[in-house]
């Protein structure tokens, strides 16, 4: 095992305590984090053990990473260089495994006695792993197939076994939060998911029957399918994940379980050591074991007054009571419990709980509204005027002034109806009002109210402006509602909305779907039309043109009236700007396929131009660099050749490899496959750019898995079809769309996944954005089955766009508008781009 | 900005429909560059045609009423004024008309 840190050095000058926490979770690192707050590091030399092989990272983004939204390198909150340049001492992937209170040393499984003066153990929990045969090998270790849920290892093994093709079905084992969204996670991967609870609804812990009731609508509407009241007795294969038994159902076929059965705290080490455990390490109200001096616990492996917490909220109080005491900043803080109130986004649908499920005193009363067409149920349940519990799903305005209430016990208004809708009762700002400055909104960042405030007041009034500077609400976003509340409030209403977040261009209020039929009623053929009929006042927006420009030609193909003003400059002059203002030109090669006269051509052109930099560019095309402006009609007249697309939102290249006509390994004629392709979709606008490639093997040797379109021919003369690939500043494998018999069909099922993509993504959303968030399942049956009955429309407006294409480098003999191809660079000379 | 209307500060550029509706175009007057675009409502504008940021050509840039975004890093700024709507430093704005002829004329200080 490593030790990561450099080892503090114990100098004979250094009388400094000696600190050692036990567990480097969210719980270990926080409390770490407050002892510096408090000038910890000057009584105490600090040293930490981890479990796992890691620094400290965000537990609860493991969904996003789960689900792809999120790498695994972005969710750690302190990185190796924070031990480093806090003094603090790292053995990451090292294990305690016994403490001798006596002699005060702690013991390690790489053979390490560590000494300590003051000690915190924060040793968290794991999945708690039911009696289910067949769960485990004969050698003990879980079968393949079997995942919990719990630390980055577990996630990211789901991830590339999910990723494996032939995995297809996954079973979730629970239908609480995490088994949730363990399901939602995996759907992103293309896989079926079926999540089976034994309790009779879901997230019983946090809700009751009725709310569970409708979240499940909502979550089977995700298509994930909802096993309630029943329970896993088998796991079935053997050699790996074929399938689980359940007590009364038929069996379930399926390559993948994860288990998301609850979590149980990790005392072995509190055990082995003698410290007292009933369900978890018993603390006090200063998080001290009881009758030990210099034994702190906190976090997961807590029991405080009876109770033991599973989310972050508690542990954040947890660890600043017990930094007081470790530090002496505060003898007197002391920790009195949480009262939690869970803010999460489940799967994508917004959940809220706080205290009861349902009334327990005749007295009680109990509110209650449930509209499960809309995914909606809100129920409150109050006691002498004062909220004691509460759940809402699906809507989740009150949410901030409900906490409020329930945390402090606010009087409540007599018209109750005004807890569950706004109807000018005590509205959301009142309760945001009351929160205190030091209130955490954020909890994955720890921003407080002040810091947003300050940040308002500093002149920042857009939600998504006050998100970047404070980070609050880039964690895991189940905060970000209360975020927007805590901005409006202080902005005092002036909130600059950023509109670009839900309309398909800024300048038009509205959604894409409403925006194509408002544009198709109205017949607007072109964006001054648009604008006219449909922007504030009727007034254009800079920024809104191109993507309006693109929506239109997709819709309108060959009746689109083409104002070049709302094109970006590359789309007026069919050439790439560069930094300098030049432009550059990348003939049109398809398949990436030229000719020794080509070739020829290109060099003659490049000497004559005196092309400053030739190129070959990632896409298996050559670029020719730094053409100015007024040369790019005679350079494409001397080149002869139609413009080749490396610029604009738009079906760009076909990738290919040697295939079968040369390569030894080669099953299908990538080449000739690639070529068709990018003739006949060459040009096509798109909300972003499209890049595709076809391999004649697995070998993939054209990289194919990462591209918004692969194709990758198999054994049989059969193709694979991916879609929502990506290697560039995002990667992803794409997604199996199909695996068809013909290279026609290849064609036309890329044709239609791209015309779907057109019709339905928002402005520059790439596919490995758009293809996630649709589901693969969703585009499968679509686009190969048909369900929805479209696919023959798709097919034709695709083709009224390939048809109406017209070769743009023709306006090099005759151009468009005046003074097309005129510079616009300046008299002297900016930064040139250096010529190799 | 003492030339009057006949002052040796006016320049004619020739005709406006050299400058297509919605669009900019580059012009040398005097020793300075200067972007002159014709509105969709069919009046003009000039500014400064290099782009304070990183030197864009302010003459590619995309319109509308009221700002042209430079088409190298999307930075805006106000037709009438100059100043940068996303702060960038301001380009410089100059009077500019169309005579009797549809001559685009400028007005250099
Ligand atoms: C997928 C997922 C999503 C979640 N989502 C949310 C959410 O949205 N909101 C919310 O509030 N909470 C959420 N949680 C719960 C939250 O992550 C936990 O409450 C929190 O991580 C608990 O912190 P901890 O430090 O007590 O335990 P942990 O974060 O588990 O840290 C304990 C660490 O101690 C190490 N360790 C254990 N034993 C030893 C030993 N003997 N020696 C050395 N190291 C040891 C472990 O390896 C581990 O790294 C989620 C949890 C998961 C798994
Ligand atoms: S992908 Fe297969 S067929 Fe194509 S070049 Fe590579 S090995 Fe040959
Ligand atoms: S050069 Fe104009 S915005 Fe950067």
């Amino acid at each position: 095992m490593t030790a990561l840190a450099s080892r503090g050095r114990s100098t004979p000058a250094d009388t400094r305590r000696r600190l050692v926490v036990i567990g480097n979770g969210m719980a270990g690192a926080r409390a770490v984090e407050e002892i510096l707050a408090r000038g910890g590091a000057v009584q105490h030399r600090i040293t930490m053990f981890g479990d796992e092989p890691y620094g400290n990272y965000n537990r609860i983004m493991l969904s996003h990473v789960l689900s792809g939204e999120e790498d695994a390198g972005g969710i750690f909150l302190n990185s190796l260089d924070w031990y480093r340049e806090n003094g603090i001492t790292l053995h990451a992937g090292v294990r305690v495994e016994k403490i001798d209170r006596f002699a005060k040393l702690v013991f390690s499984d790489d053979g390490r006695a560590t000494p300590y003066d003051v000690l915190i153990i924060a040793t968290g929990s794991r999945s708690s792993m039911p009696a289910v045969e067949g769960l485990y090998t004969p050698g003990g270790r879980l079968l393949q197939g079997v995942f919990a849920f719990r630390t980055i290892d577990d996630t990211q093994g789901m991830v590339s076994y999910a990723q494996q093709d032939h995995h297809r079905r996954a079973v979730v084992i629970g239908g609480g939060l995490l088994g949730l969204e363990a399901a939602r996670g995996l759907q992103s991967h293309g896989v079926g998911v079926d999540v089976v609870h034994s309790g009779g609804h879901l997230m019983n812990a946090q809700m009751g029957p009725d709310g569970g009731a409708v979240l499940r609508r909502s979550v089977e509407a995700l298509g994930i399918r909802v096993h309630t009241s029943s329970r896993t007795t088998a796991i079935l294969g053997g050699d790996k994940v074929r399938g689980v038994q359940l007590r009364d159902q038929p069996n379930i076929e399926c390559d993948l379980v994860v288990v998301a059965a609850g979590i149980r705290p990790n005392v072995e080490v509190a055990v082995t050591s003698g410290l007292p455990v009933e369900r978890a390490i018993v603390v006090d109200d200063h998080m001290r074991v009881p009758d030990e001096d210099e034994i702190y616990a906190v976090g997961e492996c807590v029991q405080h007054r009876g109770e033991v917490y599973g989310l972050v909220a508690p542990l954040w109080e947890q660890a600043a009571v017990l930094a007081d005491h470790v530090t002496g900043a505060d003898p007197s803080s002391v920790y009195l419990g949480s009262r939690t109130a869970t803010k999460l986004k489940v799967a994508g649908v917004d959940v809220a709980s706080m205290g009861l499920q349902a009334p327990e005193r005749d007295t009680d009363e109990h509110l209650v509204f449930s509209e499960p067409s809309r995914g909606v149920f809100k129920s409150i349940v109050i006691r002498d005027s004062k909220i004691v519990g509460a759940t809402l799903l699906g809507d989740s305005r009150k949410v901030a002034y409900l906490t409020q209430a329930f945390d402090r016990g606010l009087p409540l208004p007599e018209e109750r109806v005004s807890l569950l809708f706004d109807l000018g009762g005590p509205g959301e700002e009142a309760g945001v009002a009351e929160l205190g400055g030091d209130a955490q909104v954020c909890n994955c960042n720890g921003v407080s109210k002040r810091a947003i405030t300050d940040t308002v007041r500093g002149g920042c009034t857009t939600l998504s402006g006050v998100m970047d500077v404070t980070r609050a609400g880039k964690g895991c976003g189940s905060c970000k509602l209360l975020v927007r509340q805590v901005v409006e409030w202080a902005a005092d209403g002036t909130v600059d909305e950023d509109p670009a977040a839900e309309y398909y261009v800024p300048g038009v209020p509205l959604e894409k779907a409403a925006l194509m039929s408002a544009i198709r009623d109205r017949g607007l053929r072109s964006v001054s039309a648009v604008f006219a009929a449909l922007a504030p006042a009727g007034a254009e927006d800079a920024k809104s043109k191109m993507g309006l420009a693109s929506l239109l030609k997709m819709m309108w193909a060959g009746e689109y009236i083409d104002e070049r003003d709302a094109r970006f400059v590359n789309d007026r002059v069919h050439a790439n700007i560069q930094r300098d203002g030049t432009f550059s030109v990348v003939p049109q090669m398809k398949g990436g396929v030229t000719s020794p006269e080509q070739l020829r051509r290109i060099a003659d052109v490049a000497d004559k131009y005196n092309i400053p930099m030739v190129k070959l560019t990632g896409g298996q095309r050559i670029d020719l660099l730094g053409v100015p402006k007024e040369d790019l009609p005679k350079v494409w007249a001397d080149l002869g050749m139609p413009s080749g697309y490396a610029y604009g939102k738009s079906f760009r290249t076909v990738k290919t490899c040697v295939g079968q006509e040369f390569c030894r390994f080669g099953t299908g004629d990538s080449t000739k496959l690639g070529i068709e392709i990018e003739s006949r979709f060459q040009g096509i606008e798109s909300p972003a750019k499209l890049k595709l490639a076809v391999s004649g093997c697995p070998r993939n040797c054209a990289e194919s898995l990462v591209k918004d379109v692969g194709v990758v021919a198999v054994d049989g003369g059969r193709w694979e079809i991916y879609i929502g690939g990506a290697a560039g500043a995002h990667i992803r494998k794409g997604d199996l769309l199909a695996t068809v018999d013909d290279p026609g069909t290849v064609t036309l099922l890329a044709g239609r996944f791209m015309q779907y993509y057109r019709e339905h993504a928002n402005w520059l959303e790439r596919t490995y954005s758009f293809v996630p968030r649709v589901g693969i399942e969703h585009l499968r049956a679509v686009i190969v089955d048909d369900a929805e009955g479209i696919a023959a429309g798709l097919d034709e407006a695709m083709q009224r766009s390939v048809d109406s294409y017209t070769d743009p480098w023709a306006e090099r003999n005759d151009p468009f508008t005046p003074g097309q191809f005129r510079t616009s660079l300046p008299l002297e000379v900016l930064p040139r781009v250096p010529i190799r | 900005m003492s030339a009057g209307l006949s002052g040796g500060g006016l320049h004619v550029l020739g005709p406006v429909d050299q400058i297509p509706v919605g669009e900019g175009r580059a012009y040398g007057v005097a020793g300075e560059q200067i972007a002159v675009f014709r509105l969709r409502d069919g009046s003009l504008r000039a500014v400064s045609a290099l782009c304070p940021h990183k030197g864009g050509p302010i003459a590619d840039g995309t319109i509308d009423r009221n700002v042209v975004m430079c088409p190298l890093h999307q930075h805006a700024f106000d037709l009438e004024t100059g100043c940068s709507t996303t702060g960038a430093g301001p380009l410089r704005s100059y009077p500019v008309f169309a005579d009797g002829s549809q001559n685009v004329v400028v007005r250099l200080p």
